[in-house]
């Protein structure tokens, strides 16, 4: 490589993964939300828990390519881990709670991952959708401990730094959820830019020219996995906080479903594409839901169709589409 | 005892037909053209909503409706096939998978609209209620009708799968598209019929749902996992498969459930996962 290439490449690289001044404006708009939206912080923290759950699936189904029908089953563990460390064990102290639902999150990850990622194609699609149902039944038949349908009762989180205490509009728990979404973004982002999330990128690409290159496929996709699951685990860990109770729901079938239709609805392997997904989809599901059900439900189904036949990119994909068009 | 255990196995072979007769399509369409097809539930539901309103509002003979079923939604799914489907073969398995579920969403909402969430009820002609001697004990007459009906389907699809030169055809693209397409398949043409014949036994199967399982518009999601299962544990593409892997999971899930009803699903996700694991190519899948 000649001089002038090697220090075009070097430019190259230390540009890459810089700040954009762009991406502030997410985070301005988030602290802003609470200045002009007081009204709705109950369920901007749910939209932000919702926000870093799809994180968590971007970083193993945007960045590894790893498809996975069952990404609930770690939110849910996270949730319980969570919700029973204060209603079975009385420790209510929040941010500690929120490690260990990462944590047993993470190791059950793990021990998954390990299994399960040493298939592909379907069969991964099948095992990762079975595992979770099967993990969903055996909360339901355990139901002493998990409450089972009626729902785990008790959490009760201690104030925040033992000072915060929560309001009736969830004003403390925005504030809460958006700082424990900007270090993890801050960590997945950091991941992202790396050479580890560099090979992940290549896993996803051509995952035979990877083995080629002698690369360890299977271990970087475990570890991406139970990085991913931690911070699934501590999405669930948030939401039985915030909403002192978790059901079955928070596993369930259905919520592996919707994290997927939230990320594609932003826009899949660019990070902020789960920030406007979680967003516009917690927003239009709380107006349209309750004002029609049915209609809710065929409008997101003409969305998801609409999006796979003509922008698979996702609405920050198509958002990038149209400003470089501007640009132009 | 043996009485409980004949019980169990009859019912879980009855519900083993029903499996079959409705995930059969679905196995041979993702053998042909690796395509994830998640809103088969949907054509099946729309079987079941086909039947009831064919014999309650058009006053429709059962057996009549069923066939009437099967052929119009065999017919309508050409369209969806060809319009929707057709655009996402190359495409990721993510796209597969958000099509086909933007699909299941839109065909619940659909049919909740226009029918209400309540299941649907059927009034079945007497000649299908009460029970059947057959010499040693009887049996719910609708149920064997449901077993004999589903080994006589078997038997068809086997001849025409494994003795007409169309079933070579299918086969053939099954193992190796590319090679079948070099010598003269026309694969697409293959599997625009294959897909219409499967929505159609899937209606069918819809139509005995209704009886059966009850087809109410989650039906399309609900279910949608067990025909998943049949076609991964059989091995795709594989009607011989499908077959052992539908008897598999209606007889241990029904005893399952009749045995520990609290937690009885339990049991066949618990097996699904060990046998894919095991064989993850299917029962009778090539790997």
């Amino acid at each position: 490589m000649s001089g002038d290439a090697l220090a075009a490449a070097k430019a190259r690289a230390a540009g890459f993964g810089r700040w954009h001044p762009a991406e502030a404006l997410v985070w301005i708009a988030a602290i802003a939300a609470y200045f002009v939206f007081p009204g709705y912080m109950a369920l901007g923290a749910q939209a932000l828990i919702l926000v870093l759950f799809a994180l968590s699936l971007d970083l193993i189904l945007g960045y590894a390519g790893i498809v996975s029908l069952g990404h609930a089953a770690y939110f849910g563990i996270g949730a319980y881990a969570a919700g029973m460390l204060s209603a079975h064990l009385g420790w209510h102290e929040p941010i500690s709670g929120l490690l260990v639902a990462g944590a047993v999150a993470a190791a059950y990850g793990f021990l998954t991952g390990v299994v399960l990622l040493r298939y592909h194609g379907l069969t991964l699609l099948m095992l990762t959708l079975v595992a979770a149902i099967l993990l969903y039944e055996a909360a339901n038949a355990w139901s002493d401990v998990t409450g089972g349908f009626d729902g785990l009762l008790g959490i009760t989180p201690a104030p925040l730094f033992g000072t915060f205490e929560y309001d009736l509009w969830g004003r403390t728990h925005y504030w809460y959820v958006l700082a424990v979404l900007f270090i993890c973004f801050l960590g997945a982002r950091r991941l992202v830019y790396s050479p580890f999330g560099r090979a992940l990128v290549g896993l996803r690409e051509n995952t035979r020219r990877m083995h080629a290159l002698g690369a360890p496929v299977y271990w970087r996709q475990v570890q991406i996995y139970t990085i991913a699951c931690a911070m699934a685990g501590i999405a669930g860990g948030l939401f039985a906080q915030t909403n002192a109770f978790v059901t079955l729901d928070a596993m369930s079938f259905l919520r592996s479903g919707t994290v997927i239709i939230v990320l594609i609805l932003g826009g899949v392997g660019r990070l902020y594409g789960a920030f406007i997904g979680g967003v516009v989809y917690a927003v239009l599901e709380d107006e349209l839901a309750k004002a029609s059900p049915e209609f809710w439900e065929f409008g997101i189904g003409l969305v998801l169709v609409c999006l796979v036949l003509f922008a698979r990119d996702g609405i920050a994909g198509v958002a990038v589409r149209l400003w470089q068009r501007w640009r132009r | 005892m043996t009485d409980v255990v004949i019980s169990i196995v009859f019912d879980g072979l009855a519900y083993a037909m029903l499996l079959f007769v409705i995930s059969v399509g679905l196995s041979v369409t993702m053998g042909l053209m690796g395509f994830i097809n998640l809103a088969h539930g949907a054509f099946a539901m729309a079987g079941g909503y086909a039947v009831t309103s064919l014999t309650g509002g058009l006053g429709l003979p059962y057996p009549l409706a069923l066939l009437a079923a099967a052929v119009i939604v065999g017919v309508a799914s050409v369209p969806v096939e060809r319009l929707l489907y057709a655009r996402v073969y190359a495409a990721r398995e993510l796209d597969q998978v958000m099509l086909t579920i933007g699909l299941v969403f839109m065909a619940i909402a659909g049919f909740t609209f226009f029918y209400g969430p309540s299941p649907q009820t059927l009034q079945l002609p007497s000649y299908l209620t009460g029970q059947i001697d057959l010499g040693f004990r009887s049996f719910p007459t609708f149920r064997a009708v449901v077993i004999g009906i589903g080994l006589v389907l078997i038997a068809v699809l086997w001849f025409g799968f494994e003795r007409t030169g169309f079933g070579a055809r299918i086969r053939a693209a099954v193992d190796n598209r590319t090679m079948a397409q070099v010598v003269g398949i026309d694969v697409d043409r293959l599997f625009m019929i294959t897909f219409a014949v499967g929505s159609g036994l899937a209606a069918l199967g819809g139509g005995v749902a209704v009886e059966m399982l009850g087809v109410s518009p989650v039906f399309a999601a609900q279910y949608l996992v067990y025909f998943l299962i049949v076609v991964a544990v059989g091995g795709l593409g594989s009607i011989k498969g499908a077959f052992f892997a539908a008897l598999v999971l209606g007889i241990v899930d029904n005893a399952g459930k009749y045995l520990w009803p609290d937690g009885g699903a339990f049991f066949i996700y618990a097996l699904t996962l060990a046998l894919l694991l095991v064989r993850p190519q299917g029962l009778a899948g090539r790997s």
